[in-house]
């Protein structure tokens, strides 16, 4: 599994050594070359640094050597923020690295290797499935507390974006969720449609982070903070928590990571998306 | 617009977090030269209202709440789940209970 995760340009080298390390996953077939990101295997470089390629476009080099991704292509961002944001990323890593915490390197994989083959319109119908059953649209209706906190805390949020993008959404505490229009989900189906599909694999992947489409846009239109789009997220929890105490080894560690791979993603739509790499001054008269 | 905390105050977040993974040296890093010329170029300007800025200023403050999660996140795992799964024993020692000894090892009933 580990040889499928990183793949370095020296063959020879890397063979040998990945064999030391992995020698009862050779006869694992392809279905398993996409490897959990739980593995670890030691930090072999020491340097990190970036390089410009053909085309414009930024390469990660380890030492003298080029970072691939795990489908065995040349890694490769689109831009310099981006690269050096998933440069810091090999260079944090100490004696062993650990892949589960290299969320702008696994989203760059992703877009690079595409590895589940979908195209645009595949992901758009995906991340929309999210809106029919969007976390800020469910209300329960007990215990009274919890129903005045989401009411509170959820309502600005849908009003912000019904009035952002001039459509209906509507909360429903039904168990069958809202009657979403089809109209709102054409508005959402051309916005999405103007992201590129870098942008698409990030904002997909902070949706189903989110389980929300509203938060996800909050956070993209910069609307919300990360933090704040996590509480959200997670506001029955915080409830429960506010009420039984707090358990740091699942509540804390399940937001912090939550936390971490919403910033990621949120980042790389912003760092991979046309509009933000044009920083210029405005003018006014 | 999102509630931040103040340009400086991010500032000098990323530059705590980027001083955690990278040492004394951190100041020779490419994050370091990188995010100090952003908060450079996007300090002031002579307008009232700036999107661009504004736009800076929250991608900073996403990548804060990256490197700083992330970092947490990492010491939780490292205290709680790093080990691997427990053992039965020390699984039972958690709640102080002890697990059951067969006094003559295994089959001793017949």
């Amino acid at each position: 599994m580990l040889k499928g995760f990183l793949r370095l340009q020296s063959p020879l080298r890397s063979t040998l050594s990945l064999r030391k390390v992995s020698p009862r996953n050779q006869h694992l077939g392809i279905a398993l070359r996409y490897s959990t990101a739980t593995a670890e295997r030691k930090r072999f470089y020491q340097d990190v640094s970036i390089s410009q390629g053909e085309g414009g476009v930024f390469e990660i080099n380890l030492d003298r050597r080029k970072l691939k991704t795990p489908g065995g292509k040349l890694f490769t961002a689109p831009n310099e923020a981006l690269a050096i944001a998933v440069a810091t990323e090999w260079d944090a890593q100490r004696d062993t690295l650990k892949f589960y915490t290299m969320h702008l390197t696994t989203l760059c994989n992703t877009a690079l290797d595409n590895p589940t083959e979908r195209n645009k319109d595949q992901m758009i119908n995906a991340s929309l499935k999210f809106l029919e059953t969007d976390t800020v649209c469910y209300r329960v209706e007990e215990p009274p507390a919890l129903v005045e906190l989401q009411k509170n805390e959820w309502d600005p949020v849908l009003h912000w974006i019904e009035n952002r993008y001039n459509v209906n959404i509507g909360s429903s505490s039904s168990i069958l969720g809202p009657d979403i229009p089809e109209a709102t989900k054409d508005t959402f189906r051309q916005h999405l449609n103007s992201y590129n599909f870098w942008s698409l694999t990030g904002l997909e992947y902070v949706i189903t982070q989110l389980k929300s489409v509203v938060l996800t846009m909050g956070i993209i239109d910069r609307h919300l903070s990360v933090e704040q789009a996590v509480l959200l997220s997670r506001l029955e929890e915080e409830y429960q928590i506010r009420r039984w105490g707090n358990v740091e080894w699942a509540h804390d560690y399940d937001m912090y990571e939550l936390r971490a791979r919403t910033a990621a993603g949120a980042l790389f739509v912003h760092l991979t998306s046309e509009s933000s790499t044009v920083k210029r001054k405005l003018l006014q008269d | 617009m999102a509630a931040l905390s103040s340009p400086l105050r991010v500032c000098r977040g990323i530059m705590k977090e980027l001083r955690a993974i990278q040492g004394p040296s951190y100041k020779k890093s490419l994050a370091y030269s990188y995010v100090m010329d952003q908060f450079r170029k996007n300090k002031v300007t002579g307008e009232r209202y700036c999107r661009a800025q504004q736009e800076a200023h929250h991608d900073a403050h996403t990548y804060l709440c990256l490197l700083a999660s992330t970092r947490n996140h990492l010491i939780l795992h490292n205290l709680y789940h790093g080990k691997g799964e427990r053992s039965p024993e020390e699984v039972a020692g958690l709640v102080g209970l002890r697990l059951p000894t067969q006094p003559g090892g295994k089959g001793w009933e017949k």
